[in-house]
């Protein structure tokens, strides 16, 4: 009796909470664009028409959607095997060395599509070696993932800069990032996608990196729910107890999970780096590590869920970007701001509104509602 | 009868295909004592959630102090004066006693205050009702039958005049279950109502007035205790005579299969739990530890499975050495034959979030039955759980359902069906039947034997001395750590109740 909630069909549970939580997160935006003196209805609308009426804005939300479903992957991986990997900003960050020593080494002898296979595979690998550390010290000597990967992402900040400022910055340049790629660790657009929907693009970063992600959400689904490995991660999720009985070894599947989830954080660089920029610069990955914790929350850990989330956030970046543009009196940091709430709501409140919505229920259709773990404890 | 405290009319209660209460009448007297039996996956909690609010019935009233009802939440509940006590607390572990009790009921904004007069209260409470507990102990450092008497404290403390309990003895010992009683009998004699659930029919003829009996969801009877015996209410739980006591033939017993020696086992606080103990297990034979519980049955049990590691001793299987001071690899274990059925199958034995047929392969999941490769095989795997369902007789027959959502005995039948069905040399099972009803213990106790008469070396650890008594060629008591005597399966209860309270052991070492 963990919960005094009762269960909740799964389309209320799943759709209906999620999209309470983001209508609440949007009034209250809305009193924050009263507050600055604009109309938030005119703001929600250019929000989702910046995010979604042309086929500019579809492409640039599923350019940034691209990112947050590797980041939100990333967290959830770890998150089924009962682990808070907070540092997929760090791992994404220093994934941006092994794509850069890659596309350095080989955008003017190969075609972009041998350049992307070895990206990817020095992406992951970065990602999951960085990952790695923090793994090796909680399965042995006990130190909090939670901090350790903050810890890393520092680290990895700090290591960044001193290379983009340094080593990887051409000499006549003053901007701290490499040289431009070439044509060779250029990847394709996707726009032409959308453009077969009679859509017009003008100029978005939309690209293959996309459909990676997609594939990556299905192996991941592959990976929790149909692989022995997959099973050990949720048996010691759900109860380490459960899983010494059952022979799994804290080592043996801390480690494992951790670096897939380091190597999927890692993945994310390619979409801005190969996919838009067309170089390692500072900052690249700006956030999306963190939005990847909402993004996994929201999306219940699924990695169905997860894509739709991260379409959603993607939208707000997109959206918030041209509403920034188009209300000169809110400004980006009022985007910001907007999407704090929806985490906050969507994410860390996502509870706040399930006992209404339970008793509601059980007012109406008494038959839908059950507690759910009075069978597990009360026996 | 007394006016009636309770009356339930006509409740029905679904969840999917599963018609856990159907057209439920009963009526509780108000000052009685009144017991409900029935099988695993009856529809007892059921019911007594719907009464506590945590469930909403389909259809039908209640009725409180003869009044129609509207119980929608535990408040609401607890308003009219229903208090509930579940088998597992809902206590926080590093608050007081004190601090429990008003945690909710909390009546000013200045905590120091409701401290105040709750702590009047509550010695006042205690005094009235024989439920010592000292109001500053911390929950965590109080043994299981103190934490319960918080449980009913608080229900009291919220004015409770009916007092549900479901299966309150599962984790007491004999003497703190005897207590428990005799605090039942003064809420009695005080006027209060208790509505008690077990699956004991022992302790339901000691203190209940009237009994009612539930079947597959239905209410088949109900009876003044007086007028009734343990073997009718076994038979209308199960529909069928059930045997209270299984019969078994002379153990044939064979060559050693385990060894344990000297085997020294501490606990996480470095409290030596096991202290020099050896003993044999030999084909054929079922070995009974009894003892009161936390006299390091349990850490024994772990010690041997390879979940703890041991400080010192040996542990032989099949004449092999169990690695156990390194780290010792329960699924290496399994490999080599050994079985377990953990004494706490809600987190150890079961992943309670999981799919059954998920929780079928628990320990087993590298087995190449079960896999192909890197992935599971889930039609080799949904196959196996089904036809383990339909063999142990688990309630409801879903593979598919979440283990959370079976009753407690049905999960109780998951793990041993699991362990039993390896076919193992060696199986080591810890409280096989709590919380199981007579129809399942029945089956069990047949099982174990079945596996003894295959050959199989049995060991069972068990606070039950019946259950001891009945399955046992042997029997083995534990007291504070140590082996303090054998018996035979003759050995009478009160000899084996001495012992268990460590009573010749002193006069020994005197
Ligand atoms: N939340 C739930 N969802 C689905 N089925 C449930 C749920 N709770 C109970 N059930 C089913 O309802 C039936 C009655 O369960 P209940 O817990 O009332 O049995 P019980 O008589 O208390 O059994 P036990 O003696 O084993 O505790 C069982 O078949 C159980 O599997
Ligand atoms: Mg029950």
């Amino acid at each position: 009796m963990s919960t005094p909630y009762a269960k909740l069909p799964a389309w209320a549970d799943y759709g209906l909470i999620p999209l309470i939580n983001l209508f609440v997160a949007f009034v209250v935006a809305g009193f924050v664009v009263l507050l600055v003196g604009e109309n938030p209805l005119r703001a929600a609308v250019i929000l989702v028409e910046g995010a979604f009426g042309k086929g500019t804005g579809i492409a640039f939300t599923l350019f940034y959607a691209t990112t947050f479903i590797f980041t939100g992957l990333s967290v959830a991986v770890a998150a089924h095997c009962g682990l808070f990997n907070i540092g997929t900003e760090g791992q994404a960050y220093i994934a941006g060395l092994g794509i850069a020593i890659v596309c350095l080494s080989f955008d003017s002898t190969l075609p972009w599509w041998l350049t992307f296979p070895l990206a990817i595979i020095a992406a992951a690998a970065v990602g999951a070696l960085w990952a790695l550390i923090p793994a090796y010290l909680q399965a042995k000597r006990g130190s909090h993932i939670v901090i350790t990967t903050i810890m890393f992402n520092f680290i990895a900040a700090s290591i960044m800069v001193y290379l983009l400022v340094g080593p990887l910055k051409p000499a006549a340049s003053q901007a701290p990032q490499t040289r431009n790629f070439l044509a060779g660790a250029e990847l394709p657009k996707l726009n032409w996608i959308i453009e077969l929907f009679g859509a017009k693009i003008r100029s978005a970063p939309l690209n293959v990196t996309f459909l990676l992600a997609l594939v990556m959400a299905f192996l991941v689904w592959l990976l929790i729910w149909r692989t022995k490995l997959g099973y050990e991660m949720r048996t010691y999720g759900h109860s380490p107890k459960a899983a010494r009985y059952a022979g799994i070894s804290e080592t043996r599947i801390i480690i494992p999970a951790m670096m897939i989830s380091g190597g999927l954080a890692g993945m994310m660089a390619l979409n801005p780096v190969m996919g838009d920029q067309h170089n390692v610069a500072i900052d690249f990955v700006s956030g999306a590590g963190f939005v990847g914790i909402a993004v996994a929350l929201m999306g219940r850990l699924h990695p169905v869920g997860i894509v739709l989330a991260a379409i959603l956030f993607g939208m707000l970046y997109q959206g918030g970007a041209e509403l920034a543009f188009e209300m000169p009196a809110i400004s980006r940091d009022m985007i910001v701001i907007i999407q704090g709430l929806v985490i906050l709501f969507a994410g860390a409140l996502e509870h706040m509104f399930r006992p209404y919505i339970q008793a509601l229920f059980a007012s109406f259709s008494p038959r839908s509602v059950g507690m759910e773990a009075v069978k597990g404890k009360g026996a | 009868m007394a006016q009636a405290a309770i009356e339930l009319i006509g409740i029905n209660k679904s969840f999917g295909a599963v018609r856990a209460n159907r057209d439920i009448n009963l009526e509780i007297g108000r000052g009685t004592i009144h017991g409900i039996v029935g099988e695993n996956g009856a529809g007892k909690s059921t019911l007594m959630s719907i009464l506590y609010g945590f469930y909403q019935a389909d259809s039908g009233e209640i009725r409180v102090g003869g009044q129609p009802a509207s119980i929608k939440t535990p408040n609401d509940a607890i308003a009219l004066g229903i208090g509930m006590v579940h088998q597992h607390f809902m206590l926080v572990d590093n608050f007081t006693v004190l601090e429990n009790v008003i945690l909710g009921a909390e009546s000013d904004a200045l905590l120091k205050k409701s401290i105040a007069k709750a702590r009047s209260e509550l010695e006042r409470l205690e005094r009235e009702y024989g439920l010592e507990v000292d109001p500053d102990a911390i929950i965590e450092e109080l043994p299981v039958g103190l934490q319960q008497r918080v449980e009913i404290l608080k229900a009291l403390y919220r004015g409770a005049e009916i007092l549900i309990l479901d299966e309150p003895t599962g984790v007491l010992t004999p003497a703190e279950a005897d207590h428990l009683f005799r605090i039942l009998g003064q809420l009695k004699d005080q006027g209060k109502t208790v509505v008690l659930i077990t699956h004991k029919l022992r302790e339901i003829m000691a203190i209940t007035d009237t009994v009612s009996v539930m079947r597959q969801g239905t209410m088949v009877a109900t009876r003044e205790t007086a007028k009734t015996t343990v073997e009718e209410l076994a038979e209308l739980m199960v529909g069928r005579r059930v045997l209270l006591r299984v019969e078994k033939g002379e153990a044939a017993a064979g060559g050693v299969k385990l060894a344990v020696k000297n085997l020294t086992v501490k606990d996480t606080r470095g409290v030596t739990m096991v202290d020099d103990i050896s003993f044999d297990i030999r084909a054929g034979e079922i070995v009974g530890i009894a003892g009161v519980a936390g006299n390091g049955q349990s850490e024994l049990l772990e010690a041997i499975s390879g979940i703890r590691r041991a400080v010192s001793g040996s542990v032989m299987l099949d004449g092999k050495p169990i690695d156990l001071t390194g780290a010792a690899d329960p699924g290496e274990l399994r490999d080599r034959g050994l079985a377990h059925v953990p004494e706490d199958r809600h987190h150890v034995g079961l992943v309670l979030a999981f799919e059954e047929n998920e929780n079928s392969i628990l320990g087993y999941h590298d087995d190449p039955r079960y896999l192909r490769g890197p992935f599971l095989n889930i039609d080799a795997i949904r196959n196996d759980a089904r036809d383990r369902i339909a063999k142990y007789d688990i309630r409801p027959a879903d593979c598919r359902l979440k283990t959370a959502n079976f009753s407690g005995g049905n999960q109780q039948k998951i793990v041993l069906a699991r362990e039993m069905e390896q076919d193992p040399g060696v199986l080591i099972v810890g409280q096989p039947t709590r919380g199981v009803d007579v129809g399942a213990i029945e089956f069990i106790h047949k099982r174990l034997i079945a596996m003894r008469d295959q050959g199989k070396a049995v060991l069972v650890v068990s606070v039950e001395l019946d259950e001891i008594r009945s399955l046992s060629d042997r029997i083995l008591v534990m007291f504070a750590g140590r082996i303090v005597g054998e018996r035979g399966p003759e050995a009478t209860e009160g000899e084996l109740g001495l012992l268990m309270a460590g009573i010749e052991h002193q006069e020994a070492a005197l």
